[in-house]
């Protein structure tokens, strides 16, 4: 039974064979589910299309979350052509038609992120995996946005993140899947350090009271540069845990630190909370240093506001928009949630809403859903019509750059939710700066097939 | 001088919780020798007896007033309390102080739920190990704050204190110091006041009454009491009953410094178990003691110049003290002999 006699056998014929496919590299492929019907991440391929939405429904920044499902789920509603199409008619690219995303209807799948990121990341897989989300969106913590963000490069999935603060996010940790439409705590510090100047004098000590982790960390440091560029002192500044509760221990050592601004680098209900708790505690009935004490909460949100009640009067934030501006475009995205859910869109519901349809928009523009096409359409992307006027998707690091709004708690709010009054809208030229000052590498545009 | 009175001031409201949540967990382990992982749980339930209370007493009803428009165009939504409308002036005044009300609903609920407890449950595990103790009592804090989250949702809701009890106190001012340099809020005054008449209550009524001298001498010696002819375990489902309603009244008047949310119990429960051990199994006293110590040590853990000196200190401080008490008096410091040892 030689081979010369009876020619090839079978085992011999086996053999060459998987010698040949695995030489030329196809084994890979021929062992990954769908490799021959996708070129791509959940490439697809029925009548509809899966977004994923990520949000944090339980932990401390739930209220955030909620909004953001809300506006989530509007627009779904509108790309698909429902409901009274929101801000399609106001934005400036008209490649949104309101039926779905190039044709496929537009599916969902949600999930919450407990605001913690190992919860966030575990979610985003399993809608990547199990239920082909071609789209991640969400996070309303820089901690949880920047963990999916790493994930979805991976996986070769496109992220739009939620309300995200942390220079982190566009900085040392920017990713080519990434992309951010909140502004960050850099532009914050550019925005809000010369009204502080000119509200409170330019001879002042700050004491900070910071969420430990990467989003509490870069607003302090970018508060602390520009107060401190203008002439401030900084007296302290302490770390405290995520989602603490009582922050009664740390509120007492800034009684008598000679500081005279508390800056609380506190967002969501540890910002209700710490603010709440300065204010019982007397802080702003006090003089230090021979002035009015005073309270900065440099991210603040409507929800917040509304947390805190009596004590937000007066405090001075940063916010990325707010539901009462008067152009059209916020005129028209408060009318179709208010209209739907009684109640005004806070900022994490502008900004998911808008990055829901910046997204379409960019895979209509790109006549595919083939990821590095998407990211081109959208780096470098000009547009207006959101509700935060001339606004470009930078290319060099993802960061949406355009107004960014300084916000005052009112002394006499009309109703429950006139909480906020924009005290000064600072420009886009103003709010922006050289993407060069952070590290960070945006990474390839390949794309990658789930894994 | 200042900094030191303010965060003595804020150890003893935070040891104030600890300590009446100690105090229950030990009342229940020295009489019944249970280890009640639930007693988190009561607390939890305390805080949310405040919060039907207050969501009962501010349902509201909707009118709409045509006249006016929402920015999205419907008809303004009026919003009023139904307690306001049934009592008028009355009602406010209920609704500004549903808190403190709020005790006089928290006391019998906490004791029907702490006796139906003791007798549905925890009475089948009094002569399993202290292992299946623990498992059981675990198993039922979960159950029960995933019926709280399933009623009341997963966020905190905040419980407002009184309009006139919002403030501070010069503290300082009052002590002869400098005006204005130790102030501090007129609630949390209260809790630590509050916590500390709860826990001369309790020790006035095991010292000063029969019943609790029967009760102290179950703890010292159930037989030879149960010989005697009293039924000493009825006394002790009074006791589980007693604690329940300490805990609960803990969590009741804490809503106000931090909103409650379903897991609040939980995130007591390691730092009172901490509190119990180093005060010392099933003594009342060191329970009392060491939650008044750990809080005052956590407090002046947090300061910025201790905190410069060992950065994250405030966060483990509890923990070492534990370790290091356990070390030194492995009893804890006024634990008796004989206590959980074999």
């Amino acid at each position: 039974m030689t081979l010369l006699k009876r020619g090839l056998t079978r085992r011999r014929v086996l053999q060459t064979g998987m010698a040949g496919i695995i030489g030329s590299g196809v084994a890979p492929l021929m062992f990954t589910k769908g490799a021959w019907a996708q070129e791509f991440c959940n490439n697809p391929t029925g009548d509809t299309v899966t977004l994923g939405f990520v949000m944090p429904l339980t932990g401390a920044y739930a209220d955030e979350g909620a909004d953001q499902q809300r506006a989530f789920l509007l627009a779904v509603e509108h790309l698909n052509g429902e409901g009274d199409g929101g801000l399609l008619p106001t934005f400036s690219s008209k490649a949104l038609k309101g039926n779905g995303i190039l044709g496929k209807k537009v599916a969902y799948v949600t999930g919450d992120d407990q605001t913690k990121s190992d919860a966030g990341r575990d979610a985003a897989r399993r809608m990547i995996e199990r239920d082909g989300a071609i789209m991640i969106s969400g996070a309303s913590s820089s901690g949880v946005a920047i963990a999916e963000q790493a994930l979805c490069q991976e996986m070769g999935v496109i992220y739009m993140a939620g309300l995200t603060h942390s220079n982190d996010t566009t900085g040392k940790d920017k990713k080519r899947y990434g992309f951010r439409h909140f502004f960050n705590a850099y532009q914050s510090g550019t925005a809000i350090a010369p009204v502080l100047g000119e509200a409170y004098g330019k001879d002042r000590r700050a004491y900070h009271l910071t969420s430990d982790y990467t989003w509490g960390w870069t607003q302090e440091e970018s508060i602390k540069n520009a107060t401190e560029a203008m002439g401030w002192e900084t007296v302290a500044a302490v770390r405290t845990p995520v989602g603490a509760g009582d922050f009664s221990q740390y509120i007492t050592p800034v009684l008598n630190s000679g500081a005279d601004v508390l800056i609380l680098n506190h967002y969501g209900f540890d910002g209700v909370n710490s603010l709440t708790q300065a204010v019982q505690f007397g802080l702003r009935d006090r003089q230090a240093n021979g002035k009015d004490f005073q309270i900065v909460l440099p991210l603040v949100s409507d929800l917040m506001a509304q947390g805190a009640g009596e004590a937000i009067k007066g405090i001075y934030g940063t916010a990325n928009w707010d539901w009462q501006l008067d152009d059209a475009a916020s005129g028209a995205f408060t009318r179709s949630f208010g209209a739907k859910y009684g109640q005004p869109p806070s900022q994490i519901a502008q900004t998911s809403y808008v990055q829901a349809l910046l997204y379409a928009d960019a895979v209509e523009r790109a006549g595919t859903f083939y990821p590095p096409e998407v990211i081109k359409a959208l780096e470098g992307f000009e547009f207006d019509g959101m509700g935060n006027g001339q606004t470009l998707y930078r290319a060099e690091d993802h960061q949406c750059l355009k107004e960014v709004l300084v916000v005052q708690g009112r002394e006499n709010p009309s109703t429950t939710f006139d909480v906020l009054q924009t005290v000064q809208k600072v420009g886009r030229d103003v709010a922006d700066y050289d993407a060069s000052i952070f590290e960070g590498e945006l990474g390839p545009y390949d794309a990658a097939l789930c894994a | 001088m200042e900094t030191i009175l303010a965060q003595l001031l804020n150890g003893l409201d935070k040891g104030g919780a600890y300590a009446l949540i100690a105090l229950g967990l030990t009342l229940v382990f020295g009489t019944l020798g249970v280890v009640n992982f639930a007693h988190g749980a009561l607390f939890m339930l305390g805080a949310f007896c405040a919060v039907a209370f207050r969501q009962f007493i501010t349902y509201e009803t909707v009118t709409l007033d045509p006249t006016k428009l929402s920015p999205w165009g419907a008809p303004l939504e009026i919003k009023t309390p139904m307690a306001q409308i049934w009592f008028g002036d009355f009602g406010a005044v209920l609704i500004n102080w549903s808190v403190p009300i709020s005790i006089l609903l928290a006391i019998p609920v906490m004791l029907v739920i702490g006796i139906v407890m003791e007798r549905g449950l925890i009475k089948h595990f009094y002569k399993r190990a202290h292992m299946d103790q623990i498992l059981v009592t675990f198993g039922l804090a979960i159950v029960l704050q995933e019926v709280v989250k399933a009623i009341f949702g997963a966020n905190p809701i905040s419980q407002p204190m009184p309009v006139e009890l919002r403030g501070s106190a010069d503290i300082g001012a009052m002590l002869g110091l400098t005006p204005g340099m130790v102030t501090y809020p007129i609630w949390r005054l209260i809790y630590f006041l509050f916590s500390a008449s709860i826990i001369g209550a309790v020790f006035a009524f095991l010292r000063l009454t029969t019943f609790g001298m029967v009760v102290r001498a179950g703890m010292a010696d159930r037989e030879t009491v149960g010989i005697l002819g009293i039924n000493i375990d009825r006394r002790f489902t009074i006791m589980f009953g007693l604690a329940a309603v300490v805990a609960g009244l803990a969590g009741v008047m804490y809503t106000p410094l931090v909103p409650p949310n379903y897991h609040l119990g939980m995130d007591f429960l390691v730092l009172s178990f901490v509190v119990v051990v180093v005060g010392g199994m099933g003594s009342l006293p060191g329970a009392v003691a060491a939650g008044f110590l750990l809080g005052i040590l956590q407090s002046f853990a947090s300061m910025t110049e201790i905190k410069a000196i060992i950065p994250g200190i405030d966060q483990i401080i509890i923990y070492l003290v534990a370790v290091v008490i356990l070390l030194v008096r492995p009893r804890g410091l006024l634990g008796r002999r004989g206590v959980m040892e074999t």
